[in-house]
């Protein structure tokens, strides 16, 4: 198996890769059915748009008391999983998380990690650190499965090989899989991989999980998964390693059903997963399985840089559903290898300034043309198109100006062109003597406007003013009725 | 909804210097429903465009300069839905801890969008005169999201009866204008406002309505650019106007 490689394709050229995405025919086609397909599941998931609004609100508010309180429910969070026999590690940064990880394994002088799915692992290059230090990492999600068989990175945050068609999965196993023939069925294929994952979870030294709620009133780690591999990773071999995001913590058990709902059913329209593991704990005295060591880690990553802001914080409220990305109409078109992020799409331009820093995402919030279908749909109410205005702000903030909370890379996008051009802008339109001026002249000077109009005249006719403004033809019909 | 007797236009920035006519139908149409219009000559811009920018002070003071045209308490009826967006829902946020943020909640409150207005204040029950026809309808985002009034256009529509309303492939899905949008991000906004134009080509409308005008402006411009095709929008005042038979 191939190890995970560096970031493919770099945030800073997302421009190029959004050009090359949108000429790839074959991935565009993909991408739109597999999107329509998912809007058209969560949506029938929610037959009853009073309860859909209802839930939201619900899970809004369930979020938001959380992220209030998350300084001392993180602290509760490891108070209780201590005490149930979980060890909690602290990690500012996708080093340090990495480097506890593979303290924990070389510790048991360990060489197989299985994993289930894990999006903070991916943001961390998890896979790429073992293996660097001789550790294997294998994928056991059969979406990541195929991405890691790829030497790729997941395109999407639930379906991580969504944009693969059926028949490339086939080649590729067909190719990389010892003896195993070119078939486009797909039980078949996933029958494949899973025998193929089978002998590993025997042989691992370690499994990895993700997180999907954990609960600070009980010390109980939730994890959401459809093929049971995630109880596979996390039963199996003796060492089981969480990861996770520090917003992850909920305060209650109650709290997790409503999210749980909120989740599977935006996410592909499931009313309840296959699996949903809720790990408090080691294997006990008596018991039968179970690992016999279970640590948790808990990763910064920029987190509290959006949590230190009001309005940023609600980023975090985040429960990783897809939905935003599922309806957004650049997502569906680019994919997400072209953001260049672990987290694409609408979640992903409003996280990844926090984690990567404004200088190494600058494109991402300015890629959407605020069209709202994202907030329309998040189960949590996040206002995603807000945030995305705020991060335009930051990073047009002059790098030098002093602010209460300032963004790592304030400023990235800051251009003189640009903040000229807006005050001459505000020059025009604040004053009613110059705007007038201005529509006159512009309308005088039609046959003047240039054939080439920087981005716009790629896709359109030139914009070319009227022979009158609406102000000038209202004032002629006004002299003409006092006339008559 | 109580019928008033005056209201305000507020033009919007986009119609005045591209496409003034749609304005001009806009205030014939609400005319001869026996509404007096009055157009305050000092207005420009809601300033959606710097706000949506990352430029929200440049933004405040171009509201602000529009702020004292509103004196009386009529509605302020304005024909694009993300113009009325923002001066209804942006403003207050725009204005929050300002010196001017209660009048600026009061004046919001005022705001209307064009066909909501003529449905649901006017109840407006159109004769239409036109020949036969199929035409299909571009819901802009802003209507749809933030003004909530993405029915309003197909009602009215609906009310015309030589008039075939036909539904367009992700008739819901945007069409890629997003103001600097499509300026700074080409090649996305392309591939957006090209699967458009082919949906709406695509549905058989011989012609289509939109009651904003960024959105008219970003099809229509492609569509033009493609010469192939005769289909063209038109903002759904003009149309509803030239169904009615009051375009001279
Ligand atoms: S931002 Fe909202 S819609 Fe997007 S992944 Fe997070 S919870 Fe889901």
């Amino acid at each position: 198996m191939n190890s995970q490689p560096v970031t493919l394709y770099p945030s800073r050229q997302f421009k190029d890769n959004a050009r090359a995405a949108l000429a790839d025919t074959e991935l565009r086609g993909s991408l739109r059915s597999a999107m329509d397909f998912l809007m058209a599941k969560r949506s029938s998931a929610f037959p009853d748009t009073d309860e859909l609004d209802a839930l939201r609100t619900l899970g809004e508010a369930i979020r938001q008391r959380c992220l209030s309180r998350l300084p001392e429910l993180l602290e509760q969070l490891e108070e209780r999983l201590t005490a149930n026999g979980v060890t909690v590690h602290w990690a500012e940064t996708p080093a340090q998380a990495n480097a506890i990880i593979h303290g924990l394994v070389a510790a048991r002088n360990g060489t197989l990690m299985v994993k289930g799915k894990s999006m903070v692992s991916e943001e961390i290059e998890l896979n790429h650190h073992l293996e660097a230090h001789g550790i294997q990492a294998l994928e056991s999600d059969m979406g990541e499965y195929i991405v890691q068989m790829a030497g790729e990175k997941p395109t999407h945050i639930i379906m991580p090989a969504i944009h693969k068609t059926k028949a490339q999965i086939a080649r590729l196993f067909h190719e990389k899989l010892p003896d195993t023939p070119y078939t486009e069925d797909v039980d078949a294929l996933i029958r494949i991989g899973r025998n193929a994952l089978r002998e590993a979870y025997l042989q691992a030294d370690v499994g990895l999980s993700g997180v999907n709620f954990a609960v600070a009133e009980t010390g109980t780690l939730c994890l959401v998964e459809n093929e049971g591999n995630g109880r596979m990773c996390t039963t199996v071999p003796d060492l089981h390693i969480a990861i996770t995001g520090i917003e992850k913590v909920v305060e209650k058990l109650e709290d997790v059903v409503p999210l749980y709902s909120l989740l599977t059913r935006s996410a592909i329209g499931q009313p309840i997963t296959t699996y949903f593991n809720m790990i408090s704990g080691p294997r006990r005295p008596g018991e039968k399985d179970g690992p016999r060591e279970v640590h948790l880690v808990l990763l910064d990553n920029g987190r509290s840089q959006a949590y230190a802001d009001q309005q940023l914080r609600k980023t975090l409220q985040c429960i990783r559903c897809g939905a935003c990305m599922n309806h957004c109409p650049v997502y569906s078109r680019i994919g997400g290898h072209a953001y260049g992020t672990t987290y694409p799409g609408p979640i992903g331009e409003i996280i990844s300034p926090h984690l990567l820093g404004l200088e190494n995402t600058r494109d991402l919030p300015t890629a959407s043309s605020l069209c709202g279908a994202c907030g329309e749909v998040c189960p949590v109410r996040i206002p995603i198109p807000e945030m995305l205005m705020r991060l335009r702000e930051e990073s047009q903030r002059p790098a030098g100006e002093a602010v209460d909370h300032p963004l790592r890379g304030q400023g990235a996008a800051a251009s003189t062109t640009e903040a000229l051009a807006w005050r001459a802008w505000r020059r025009v339109y604040a004053s009613p003597g110059t705007y007038r001026l201005f529509g006159w002249s512009a309308t005088r000077l039609r046959a003047l406007t240039p054939p080439t109009q920087a981005g716009w005249t790629q896709n359109h006719v030139p914009m070319t003013p009227a022979p009158k403004t609406l102000h000038e033809l209202v004032r002629e019909r006004e002299a003409r009725r006092k006339e008559s | 909804m109580s019928r008033p007797s005056d209201v305000y236009l507020f033009g919007t920035c986009l119609v005045d210097l591209f496409m003034p006519d749609a304005g001009m139908d806009a205030i014939t149409l609400l005319e001869t429903l026996g509404i007096r219009v009055h157009f305050p000559q000092a207005q420009s811009c809601c300033g959606q465009p710097a706000y949506t920018s990352g430029h929200p002070r440049e933004a405040r003071d171009v509201a602000r300069s529009q702020l004292d045209l509103f004196p009386g308490d009529w509605p302020i009826v304005v024909p694009s839905g993300s113009c009325g967006g923002m001066l209804k829902h942006h403003w207050p946020t725009l204005f929050a801890g300002e010196p001017e943020q209660e009048r600026v909640v009061a004046i919001a409150a005022r705001v209307v969008e064009f066909s909501d207005f003529l449905l649901n204040h006017l109840d407006w029950q159109p004769v239409d005169t036109g020949p036969a026809t199929r035409v299909a309808v571009h819901t802009s985002c802003s209507a749809r999201r933030e003004m909530n009034v993405h029915t309003t256009s197909w009602a009215l529509v609906d009310r015309l009866a030589n008039v075939t309303r036909v539904v367009h492939d992700h008739e819901s899905e945007c069409c890629g204008f997003g103001g600097t949008f499509s300026i700074k991000h080409p090649d996305i906004a392309g591939a957006m406002v090209t699967d458009k134009a082919r949906a709406l080509e695509d549905s058989g409308a011989i012609e289509f309505v939109t009651a904003d005008a960024g959105c008219l402006m970003n099809i229509n411009g492609k569509l033009a650019l493609d010469k192939a095709t005769p289909l063209r929008g038109k903002h759904l005042a003009s149309f509803l106007l030239e169904r009615t038979g009051g375009k001279s």
